[in-house]
């Protein structure tokens, strides 16, 4: 049984590298607990591959989707991208959404010069030869809302809620340092880390009514991620809590996970992001109007999708003027590749492999959609953030210095590979 | 000497069997590689088997502990789990070491030993928001006392818990539910970003071992295979040993009746505990094994589920048989990633398309029930039956 | 700064003009781009000026922009009011007459919002005319608009309206806020000090939040000991708790009374600055990999007057010793201060019991969370001596049933009615369905059927993914269980909290007395106890195990539809719950709902202390919980109520 197996692997393996087509890889969780966000980046990718080839491929060749399935598991997650890389011999992989998966993957696709593609909001902290950022990095989401906040909503206290893992940690490290910079004393600043899918909400939400005691206006910045926002915003609202007393502005909280939730007593509340389905445009309303007719009317569209449809148009633009899909052939065409935002505006690729994209701010409606109340010009993505003495003499330029971790006071390339 | 040996190799034909097999499968596998063979073996596969190895050395540990003493422990991932972070560390520190070593030849100043730890601590804490080097790490520097570690800290851990759980009498699925609170609390402690262990993320990059960059990982692949292979042998002998001597036949007698054994006159506390302590190093060392080839430990990998898996292991291969113990992991765990991994084809019913990544887990829950109610032998007792058809 | 100059001379230029509607028009026109992209930078501006128009338009203006009403052309920018026609087309108003501007299409129209800094400030501007008008919501939004965003000037218009104030609850409020806004703006000392007072026995939250910044400080120095009565506290220099002594020092240095030190960063700099031929100061660089040859040569650059100075730990010390740090209060009346702490004191004493009894409740209703989640088990585990790994599938099972119900009844107040009884019935069948086919072969292997449900569960949670798909899935509680029990300002719980108690202490009475009390329950103690006799006493030990292992299940549905009101509805919601139930249920001890009440509340409110004592790491409380769980049962191995006797053999 098990030959058997073995053998019929190794056939089908051998069956598919035959092929002479441009192949990409998908690596997005389809089951366990990241599937519920991951899934839907897998029927992205599938419809923007179906829609280049309709188009008539790239000088071409047909685009073949190869989708894999790390089930949540991190482990998995380099077995798989090595497999993705050596067997079925992708030209490029896009995938990922935790950035432990992220970290797990690093060391393989910098072992086999890959190309990654990775499209949710992260920490920063990290820059990779081999990856491209085309999610947020904490100034193109936390900083310019809490400036919003600082600025436009008058806050002088801050409840920073996150759930216990990396990018909360990271982003409120940061926060808390720029916040301290900005004058709010340390004592203006409430931190609580949750676990994942954390339900009992009745405390904290207690605790971050109470800081209003001082007279100081009080917001809350949440990192809180997937399924614990739904016990969260239902304890929220259940404390009559009004978006004018404290607001409260998510860093992970889309159209996607508004889809679980009553939102009639969360209008008014916010969400930071690069994209949101309301802005207007006919590229976008072209976007969502293909995604529902692929998956049906009651689906909804986010930010990370965004990052991918730009991430895979580059990608398919830097192929087309390099000729091939040779990892470093591609990898130097990407450098100031530019393609149109949903939103409006022109995101281009920077040498720290960043995107350049605006900082969207939109408050809750209660049809689980978001009422953009603001938008920035194009920031600059940045791997290492400015406002934490160790990170802000790092500097990621791939383009001319061919280094991702270059430090400005020793001019010197502190690491090629990059930390995971 | 030599007759003892002859004698155990007859009695127990099954050892011979297994090292035959183990050593056509290493054989076949280093002439495939990439590395020292043809290469119609990718590295990738190296990597699963070497991996499926370990997990048969924890397969057998669990099938000791419980089919051979009849402690249902779901807690033995947890120890496997531990291994993987005592090596972790070792492996984490001395890569970053010689990246910050090699970086400080660049700069101005020699750098002092301080800068050197201050720098190894900024780049593995960096992701975790820290900088400073927690107590734990305290040997991390050290190959062979962080090796000892491996052994000592899941063994002291099994030894403590192990001491109490069955001081107070705690038998049947009440150790259960302890074991797997224990495994519930240690992943739930290594959730938290503050236990020096960074967090959610975990240990990365450990495929990468300190000092040998430029060596392939097809090569390092096979290392690792040979060493899995020869733990798993080392660990079969070990238990067979246990299994068939003296102390064999009283776990069974615990086993089967504590009461009538502690009556008897042992002290079956101070046996239960030694196969339990025993067992949790054996799984540590297969942990230790493992995650150099995974490449990243982090506490998802120790939730309760896991240690579930590894006793479904042990049942569908058939438990109070170690070779059961080593078909269950190799069968269920290679059938679950072929499937979950897109490749197998998708059955299709006419009006309804079965994708194995969606149902796969359906028919292992399924088939686990099946496994449990009619054939509670597992496959091991399948091939019993029909070994035993023709001695008859 | 330009900005005003820009409104003066705009407006006079306008003021010659005859035409008081076109100047509003054009005012609007001239402030255009700010109206339409507000922010709470330009905003006072606009409001300013736009309230130099007195009359109805500026108001009714400023209120259609606070309520988001004013929509905006995109081509010309024109400000209009709209009306929905169709899908695709609105009608657009004029805001001055009313009058109809034709049909516009939706997608050359733009809705002008303003974030809730600018809505605020809005409401601020329009309390005087609002507290003046004859329509009570709007006095009562203007209440809210004080209470959002207190200014002095607001205290005039309040006190006069309360004198005209004829509804007697709003009059109450409004004397309420008006002693609110005395205690932040009444010049008078006497009176000040007397609404202060005012506040005893209050733990309101505005209160508190007009209080508390009285007695704010500022951090001062001074080398001499500073005047009594002025400050709040001198800092213990021995034990300083906001900044460690380098920062100290540094506020030293910041007043000029020491010279700078020099850290190891900055010591190393200047090494790398001096280095000639490879040496520093006639030290090989190779050599500077110690902190102590980095010393020595650093003081010979001190030597030779190419470094600065460094300071010693030392004078450090001494530096501080001779400075006292100390919190100065802003607020300069000391009879205000005074009054104020003392007030603060007896507020603070009420909060403190307040909170403890928020607390209180907070465990009791995690408690009853567990009790719920855990009651089912302990009828199936604890009674009948069955492991259900797949307990937590049927729990998901009840609330994936509550929110299929809802999907056909969209009256969220009949659909719960309607879904207990229903996820019941399923969960009850299904739990039938489960005993029949495979816990009947396996009560004298109770390890094997923990796996074996446990391969239930992992089919069972896998089947609600391809059923229902990974997202979550909405299920909401009617609008009378939406809000909170709200006692005071401290003391609230959630409607559905106080729900989910009631509900356990419906089960746990109704279970008590079906054990105790009725029939089947004797039927199921007897065949737990010894199945043979029972069986021989006329008992079918086969239906009753049937029967109780439904009643368990059953729970676990309902269970399920209270935990998905409050949660959330996903496959994996059960798979959060079998591990607490499982130790609620142990915990407590087995054979009896006594011990699973007990269990329930133990760790409820275990978990909810840790919490109060480490409050910012909720992992770490859980944690703690579950180790103090297992050394627990080290010493109480049959739970907190064990029973004794034969019923306690294994």
């Amino acid at each position: 049984m098990k030959k058997f197996i073995l053998a019929s692997a190794l056939t089908s393996l051998c069956m598919s590298s035959a092929t002479a087509d441009i192949k990409v890889g998908i690596l997005h969780s389809l089951s366990g607990t990241m599937a519920i966000s991951e899934t839907t980046l897998k029927d992205t990718m599938l419809m923007l591959i179906d829609q280049q080839n309709e188009k008539g491929g790239i000088n071409g060749e047909k685009i073949v989707p190869v989708v894999v399935d790390p089930a949540s598991n991190w482990p998995l997650f380099a077995e798989k991208a090595r497999e993705l890389l050596t067997v079925e011999k992708v030209d490029v992989i896009f995938g990922n959404w935790t950035s432990v998966s992220r970290k797990s993957v690093l060391p393989v696709i910098e072992e086999l010069n890959g190309l990654l593609f990775y499209p949710v909001q992260y920490e920063g902290e990290e820059s990779s030869k081999n990856v491209f950022y085309t999610g947020a990095a904490p100034n193109q989401q936390a900083i310019p809302a809490t400036d919003y906040y600082l600025e436009e909503l008058g806050v002088e206290k801050f409840a920073l809620l996150g759930t216990d893992y990396v990018y909360p940690r990271t982003t409120n490290n940061i926060l808390e340092q720029y916040l301290k910079d900005k004058g709010i004393d340390e004592e203006d600043i409430f931190v609580n880390y949750t676990p994942f899918g954390h339900s009992d909400w009745s405390k904290i939400v207690a605790d971050v009514l109470a800081l209003g005691a001082d007279g100081k206006k009080v917001g809350v910045i949440s990192t809180i991620n997937g399924d614990a926002n739904i016990g969260f915003y239902k304890e929220l609202a259940a404390a009559g809590v009004s978006a004018d007393d404290i607001p409260v502005i998510a860093f992970s909280v889309g159209e996607e996970e508004l889809a679980g939730l009553d939102t009639t007593n969360l209008v008014g509340h916010l969400a930071a992001w690069n994209y949101f389905q309301s802005a207007e445009g006919s590229v976008n309303t072209n976007f969502i109007k293909t995604w529902k007719e692929t998956m049906g009317e009651d689906r909804v569209t986010n930010d990370p999708m965004e990052a991918h449809y730009i991430g895979f148009n580059m990608w398919v633009n830097a192929v087309k003027d390099a000729g091939s899909t040779e990892v470093d052939a591609v990898r130097a065409q990407m450098y100031g590749q530019k393609f149109p935002n949903l939103t409006g505006g022109m995101a281009v690729m920077l040498p720290n492999h960043h995107l350049s994209k605006p900082v969207l701010i939109g408050e809750i409606q209660d049809d689980g959609q978001f009422d953009i109340i603001s938008q920035t010009s194009e920031v600059d993505g940045d791997a290492w953030t400015d406002f934490l003495p160790s990170s802000a003499v790092l500097k990621s330029d791939w383009k001319d210095l061919g280094c991702g971790m270059y430090n400005l006071e020793t001019k010197s390339c502190v690491q090629i590979k990059s930390n995971y | 000497m030599k007759s003892v040996l002859v004698k155990f190799l007859i009695n127990n034909p099954s050892v011979l069997i297994f090292f035959l097999i183990l050593s056509f499968i290493t054989a076949f596998i280093t002439i495939g590689s990439e590395a020292f063979g043809y290469g119609f073996i990718s590295t990738s596969l190296i990597k699963v088997l070497g991996k499926t190895l370990c997990f048969c050395l924890l397969a057998i540990a669990m099938d000791l502990v419980w089919g051979y003493c009849g402690i249902l422990s779901l807690g033995h991932f947890a120890f496997f789990g531990l291994g993987g972070y005592m090596i972790g560390m070792w492996l984490m520190y001395e890569r970053t070491k010689l990246i910050v070593i090699e970086a400080g030849k660049n700069a101005e100043l020699p750098m002092t030993i301080q800068e050197v730890q201050n720098a190894i601590g900024a780049q593995i804490f960096g992701v975790v928001g820290g900088s400073e080097f927690p107590i734990i790490w305290a040997f991390a520097d050290f190959f062979w006392v962080q090796l000892f570690l491996v052994i000592l800290v899941p063994g002291l851990l099994a030894l403590v818990f192990g001491w109490l759980a069955f001081r107070s009498r705690v038998t049947g699925v009440y150790l259960s539910i302890l074991t797997q609170a224990m495994t519930l609390a240690l992943a739930l402690y290594l959730f938290q970003n503050d236990s020096g262990l960074r967090g959610n993320n975990g240990l990365s990059g450990l495929q990468n071992l300190p000092g040998l960059e430029l060596i392939p990982q097809s090569i390092i692949s096979i290392w690792f295979f040979w060493g899995s292979a020869a733990a798993l042998g080392l660990g079969f002998i070990l238990i067979k040993l246990i299994v068939e001597s003296k102390l064999g036949n009283i776990i069974r007698g615990i086993r089967d009746n504590e009461q009538r054994m502690r009556f008897l006159g042992y002290n079956v506390e101070t046996y239960k505990l030694f196969i339990f302590t025993l067992t949790a190093i054996i799984a540590a060392i297969a942990g230790a094994l493992y995650y150099p080839q995974a490449g990243i430990i982090n506490p998802a990998e120790l939730t309760p589920i896991a240690s579930i898996y590894l006793a479904v292991w042990v049942a569908i291969g058939g438990r109070g048989r170690i070779y059961g113990a080593v078909i269950g992991a190799t069968f269920v765990s290679l059938l679950s990633s072929w499937l979950t991994g897109g490749q197998a084809p998708n059955i299709s019913l006419g009006f309804i398309e079965l994708k194995w990544v969606d149902w796969w887990l359906v028919l292992l829950g399924i088939s686990f029930v099946i496994v449990t109610l009619y054939a509670p032998k597992g496959i091991g007792g399948l091939f019993d039956k029909f070994t035993k058809g023709i001695s008859k | 700064m330009q900005l005003i100059l820009k409104i003066i001379f705009f407006m006079l230029i306008f003021s010659n003009t005859s035409n008081a509607q076109s100047k509003f028009q054009s005012l609007i026109e001239y402030q255009n781009s700010n109206i339409i992209k507000p922010s709470v930078k330009t905003a006072p501006f606009v409001i300013n000026s736009i309230q130099t128009f007195n009359g109805e338009i500026s108001n009714k203006f400023l209120l259609a922009w606070q309520l988001k009403k004013l929509w905006y052309r995109k081509d010309d920018y024109s400000i209009f009011l709209v009306e929905k026609h169709s899908n695709t087309e609105y009608a657009t108003i004029d805001l001055e007459t009313g009058k109809s501007l034709g049909l516009a299409k939706k997608n050359t129209i733009k809705q002008i919002k303003p974030n809730s800094g600018v809505r605020r400030l809005i409401g601020s501007a329009l309390v005087t005319s609002q507290l003046n008008s004859s329509i009570l919501i709007n006095r009562i939004s203007s209440l809210d608009s004080i209470g959002r965003n207190p200014k002095a000037i607001h205290l005039q218009p309040l006190r006069n309206a309360i004198l005209k104030e004829s509804d007697t609850n709003l009059k109450i409020q409004m004397e309420r806020l008006e002693r609110i806004l005395s205690v932040k703006f009444e010049i008078n000392e006497v009176k000040r000090i007397e609404a202060i007072r005012s506040f005893d026995n209050d733990l309101s939250l505005d209160v508190r939040a007009s209080l508390n910044p009285i007695l704010n400080t500022t951090l001062e120095l001074s080398k001499s000991p500073p005047k009594q009565g002025t400050y709040a506290q001198i800092i213990d220099m021995k034990n300083p708790s906001k900044f460690n002594r380098y920062q100290a020092y540094d506020m030293i240095v910041k007043e000029g009374w020491a010279i700078k030190y020099i850290t190891s960063e900055m010591k190393r700099s200047s090494l790398i600055e001096n280095i000639k031929d490879g040496e520093v100061s006639g030290i090989k660089i190779k050599n500077l990999h110690t902190n102590l040859s980095r010393d020595l040569a650093y003081s010979r650059l001190v030597n030779s007057d190419l470094a600065p100075k460094d300071v010693t730990e030392s004078q450090i010390q001494s530096a501080i010793d001779g400075t006292f740090f100390y919190e100065k209060y802003i607020e300069k009346s000391p009879n205000v201060i005074l009054a104020t702490q003392q007030t603060l004191n007896k507020i603070k004493t009420k909060v403190y019991i307040a909170r403890g009894i928020d607390l209180f409740l907070d465990a009791l209703s995690l408690a009853s969370i567990f009790f719920l989640a855990a009651i089912g088990l302990a009828i199936t585990f604890g009674v009948m001596g069955v492991i259900n790994m797949a307990h937590g599938e049927f729990i998901m099972m009840g609330a994936y049933t509550g929110y299929l119900v809802q999907q056909y009844i969209p009256n969220y107040t009949i659909s719960i009615i309607l879904a207990l009884p229903i996820a019941f019935a399923v969960t009850f069948f299904a739990g039938i369905l489960m005993e029949r086919l495979i816990i009947r072969h396996l009560y004298h292997r109770p390890l094997e059927t923990l796996l074996a449900t446990f391969g239930v569960s992992i089919a069972l949670q896998q089947l609600a993914k391809n059923i229902f798909g990974t997202q979550a899935r909405p299920l909401t509680s009617p609008d009378w269980l939406g809000g909170s029990m709200i006692i005071n300002d401290v003391i609230s719980i959630s409607w559905i909290r106080v729900a989910i108690l009631c509900l356990s202490i419906i089960f746990f009475a109704l279970l008590w007395f079906t054990l105790n009390k009725t029939r089947l329950g004797l039927e199921t103690r007897a065949v737990t106890q010894n199945p043979q006799m029972a069986a021989s006493m006329g008992i079918n030990p086969h239906k009753i195990n049937m029967l109780t292992f439904g009643l368990g299940s059953g729970i676990a549905g309902i269970a399920g539809v209270a935990i998905g009101l409050f949660a959330k509805v996903t496959s994996e919601l059960g798979n959060d719950y079998i591990v607490q139930s499982f130790m609620t249920v142990v915990v407590g001890g087995v054979g009896n709902i006594w011990g699973t009440l007990a269990g329930a509340a133990m760790i409820g409110f275990l978990q909810k202390s840790i919490e109060w004592f480490n409050p910012s790491n909720t992992l770490a409380a859980q944690t703690f919980m579950i180790v103090f769980i297992i050394i627990f049962i080290q010493f109480r191995p049959r739970g907190i109520i064990a029973l004794k006797g034969r019923a306690a053999g294994d």
